[in-house]
């Protein structure tokens, strides 16, 4: 039974999900100890899940033993798989830092106890994301969105503040109003077509009105939570006020999950409706994204925001080869940059994030201006923002860099010079940002400000530089990531 | 909060004049109303979707009422998950209001009290009986949750007894009741069978309304508990 | 002809525009709480009526059960999203999120 990958797939979301649990009933010191034993447990069930897959093949799992159309399927294939890694590894790299996060003197007891929902929070969350990332049922995903949404809305509320308290709001009312778009359209699709599963969607899917309007519901709803421009408005507030720990997780990997849910949607259920010119006009979005988040990074005075609002233009990269997708030599190459993209954005960001939480328990404040001579005084959290930054910019080596490559590669073969230049135009306007960041840290520190400094524990550094070096190391990874997305990922799409 | 101040609240917020920014939100609504309604004028009549599926299926499923089958049997996994999110929610709310605002004293008068002490078994007798009857006539474990959760309300406001603010560990057993007795019956499922929450038919009733059983009592606590918004908190002694 | 199940379709589907301009246009929190109840009892309208248009008399038991799930849902969002509130007004003095959404 152990050596079917099928058995594995309910164990990745169960285990996380009864570890929440635990810590929920546990008392509140004991749930970093359960929260470990989970996270282990769930690290076994991915391992062996895409070990399995990768010498099975795609794998499905029929709940309840019904079956599609009856019953809800759960299925893994590269993609997913992929998916179900990098939560495990980015989310486990965040809770040993938010370890030591908790543990850093200063925090009042009030601040301590609040913190202490952290742990069946971030719990729920992965669970919820493993659920989206193997769910086959377009209903059953509304439910695994809507579990996202609210650990996502806890944890961004963590800090406790006014500023977050509203932006938390915002976000909640913003991904409220996302579902509910989405459920309308699960509406209109079972009203028409009379299933909810996705493969059954693929076989028996016409271009009728309702199909259309369906695509437009769940579009504009997934673009909501996302965070696709115009609807990014939500987005900085939130992930700039919340703690680091809980910004990393955000950034990093709760906005891939509705992208991921948008990207199945289109290439296995609205493909008919692929030339409308719909794609084109998440591309036209994505790149204005790209220009307009770059930006007001550059803009802003302070370095979380300026991060937040770099999420903002990286979402971009993910709409930008829509069209490409639906090309059928340029398909494998479109979705083989958009995935490595979602990985080295995933590691970078969530890096970015933690070193910059590092660096505002040092400097007690979250100004530009007050990171001078930071080098000195805590060089592996530097040194981790600069590695970050350097995939962020999608500069040679790292993931971003080789992110970037296929997706330039997509385009020029297919003669699209304008997604071309503003492929390279935003890795130039990211370089320009992150600049602004790295060149105060090697400046000369005041020494008035060195007496007060007290250092971020090294749990916190070193789960930022482990982040921060796998974004560069994914720079190697291209072709496994190929590979791993031709075990039924690639040619997903509905017409072959 | 008071109901007065949520009127007072609303009233200087009841400014509804049609702006230039709420026109167009209204132009823009408007056209998503037409589109939208045009689009479900062409739903397809007389086809019979999941509904022929899963009437035939219904001597497999240990249940009589479709709907039950449905929610606990062939999508049990959705309700697994939607168990969950109640149990989300409070920790949800805890982590956003450690100590409720409101806190709540016994009225004056012992009438009400008397009367919710009364209520409450017969409530939950009514609860039961619902769940019961949900397994072959409209009914099931939200129904009886929803009437327990109205109880529950009751008790609360009342203040017949309320535990000190925190979060005793009965309350929570109370509480993740719903999703234990859930995640271990599919886990154990799992396990036995090899398939997530696939019950075995002759065994699928008892397994059905066990869980419903602990799922009932959780929905009627968590909505209770999403009333008080916060720990429960009684009236500081003086 | 319009028959009665897709009247009520276009009633949940009207439910569903009102909500949302009531949760764009006001600022106040507990009106915007209030209009993302409405859009849902829309969808879930939608839902029920389409059971009802299949070809015989015995509604489509599977859209019920998703209206349920989705029911309980709305609940614990809308007990979420009235704490963020009442907390916001206690340390802000105001239960409003500012109209010009673009920040």
């Amino acid at each position: 039974m152990i050596f079917e990958a099928a058995f594995w797939l309910p164990v990745a979301i169960m285990a996380p999900l009864l570890a929440a649990l635990c810590a929920f009933l546990a008392p509140q010191r004991m749930s970093p100890l359960v929260t470990m034993i989970g996270a282990a447990i769930t690290f076994v069930a991915v391992g062996f899940l895409s070990a399995l897959l990768v010498r099975d093949g795609p794998t499905r799992h029929p709940v309840g033993g019904w079956g599609a159309p009856l019953g809800i399927d759960l299925a893994a294939d590269g993609l997913s798989a992929l998916m179900l890694m990098l939560t495990a590894v980015v989310g486990a790299a965040v809770a040993l830092y938010a370890y030591g996060y908790f543990n850093f003197p200063g925090h009042n007891e009030e601040t301590k106890q609040r913190y202490a929902s952290f742990w069946p929070l971030w719990l729920f969350l992965w669970s919820a994301l493993n659920a989206l990332f193997l769910s086959r049922d377009v209903f059953n995903l509304y439910v695994t969105l809507e579990l996202v949404s609210f650990a996502a809305v806890a944890l961004t509320a963590l800090a406790g503040k006014p500023d977050v308290l509203r932006a938390a709001m915002r976000y909640l009312l913003v991904s409220l109003a996302g579902s509910l778009f989405y459920l309308m359209g699960v509406a209109f699709l079972y009203g028409e077509f009379g299933v909810l599963d996705i493969d059954q969607l693929k076989k028996g899917v016409t271009t009728a009105p309702s199909l259309a309007a369906a695509a437009g519901l769940m579009t504009v709803g997934l673009m909501m939570k996302t965070a696709l421009f115009p609807l990014h408005f939500w987005l900085p507030p939130a992930h700039a006020n919340a703690i680091a720990p809980v910004s990393a997780l955000l950034s990093g990997l709760v906005v891939k999950g509705s992208f991921y849910i948008l990207l199945r949607a289109w290439l296995e259920i609205f493909y008919p409706l692929s030339h409308t010119g719909a794609p084109y006009l998440l591309m036209g979005l994505g790149g204005v994204a790209i220009l307009w988040g770059s930006l007001q990074a550059i803009r802003q005075t302070r370095l979380k925001l300026l991060i937040a609002y770099s999420t903002v233009a990286q979402i971009g990269y993910l709409f930008l080869l829509m069209p490409l997708l639906f090309v059928k030599e340029q398909s494998a190459l479109a979705l083989t940059g958009i995935v490595c993209f979602i990985l080295a954005h995933a590691s970078a960001k969530a890096a970015a994030f933690l070193s910059a939480g590092a660096i505002q328990l040092v400097t007690g404040d979250d100004r530009i201006a007050s990171l001078r001579g930071l080098m000195e005084m805590q060089p592996l959290a530097v040194v981790a923002f600069g590695a970050a930054g350097v995939s962020l910019a999608a500069l040679p080596p790292s993931g971003g860099f080789i992110a970037k490559w296929f997706m330039l590669d997509a385009s020029l073969a297919h003669g699209d010079w304008l997604i071309a230049a503003i492929i390279v135009a935003g890795g130039l306007l990211a370089a320009i940002y992150v600049m602004r960041v790295v060149a105060p840290l090697f400046r000369q520190p005041d020494d008035a400000v060195l007496h007060r400094l007290t250092l971020a524990p090294k749990t916190m550094t070193l789960s930022a530089f482990s982040l921060a070096v796998l974004a560069l190391l994914l720079s190697f990874a291209g072709i496994a990531v190929m590979e791993m997305l031709s075990i039924g990922a690639i040619g997903m799409l509905g017409i072959e | 909060m008071q109901t007065r101040d949520i009127d007072r609240a609303l009233q200087a917020d009841d400014d509804t004049r049609l702006t230039r920014p709420r026109l167009f939100v209204l132009a823009l609504t408007t056209a998503l109303v037409a589109a939208l309604a045009t689009a479900a004028l062409t739903f397809p009549a007389n086809v019979g979707r999941l509904a022929p599926l899963a009437i035939d299926s219904l001597p497999r499923s240990g249940v009589l009422n479709p709907v039950t089958a449905v929610l606990l049997n062939y999508r049990g996994y959705d309700t697994l998950l939607e168990v969950a999110v109640l149990l989300l929610a409070i920790v949800g709310v805890w982590a956003i209001a450690p100590r409720a605002r409101i806190w709540f004293k016994t009225p004056d008068t012992p009438v009400l009290a008397t009367f919710v002490r009364l209520l409450l078994p017969l409530m939950i007798v009514v609860a039961g009986y619902m769940l019961w009857l949900g397994a072959d006539e409209p009914g099931g474990a939200f129904q009886g949750g929803a009437v327990l959760g109205g109880v529950g309300v009751l008790w609360v406001a009342a203040a017949v007894w309320l535990p000190h603010a925190g979060r005793p560990f009965w309350l929570r057993l109370l509480l993740g009741a719903g999703v234990a007795a859930f995640v271990i019956a599919a886990v154990g499922l799992l396990l036995l069978t090899g398939g997530l929450l696939q019950y075995p038919p002759e065994q699928a009733k008892t397994v059905i309304l066990v869980i419903e059983g602990a799922a009932m009592f959780s929905i009627g606590v968590t909505l209770a508990v999403l009333f008080i918004g916060g720990y429960p908190r009684r009236e500081e002694e003086k | 002809m319009i028959d009665a199940a897709t009247l009520y379709t276009l009633a949940g589907v009207l439910l569903f525009g009102m909500g949302l301009y009531a949760l764009l246009a006001y600022p106040h929190l507990l009106r915007k709480i209030l209009a993302m109840n409405v859009m849902g009892t829309g969808v879930f309208m939608v839902f029920i009526s389409i059971a009802y248009q299949g070809p015989t008399q015995r509604a489509d038991p599977v859209p019920h059960a998703l209206v349920i799930t989705g029911i309980v849902v709305a609940v614990c969002a809308t007990g979420l999203a009235l704490t963020l509130a009442t907390r916001i007004q206690a340390l802000t003095g105001s239960a409003r999120l500012e109209t010009d959404e673009e920040t």
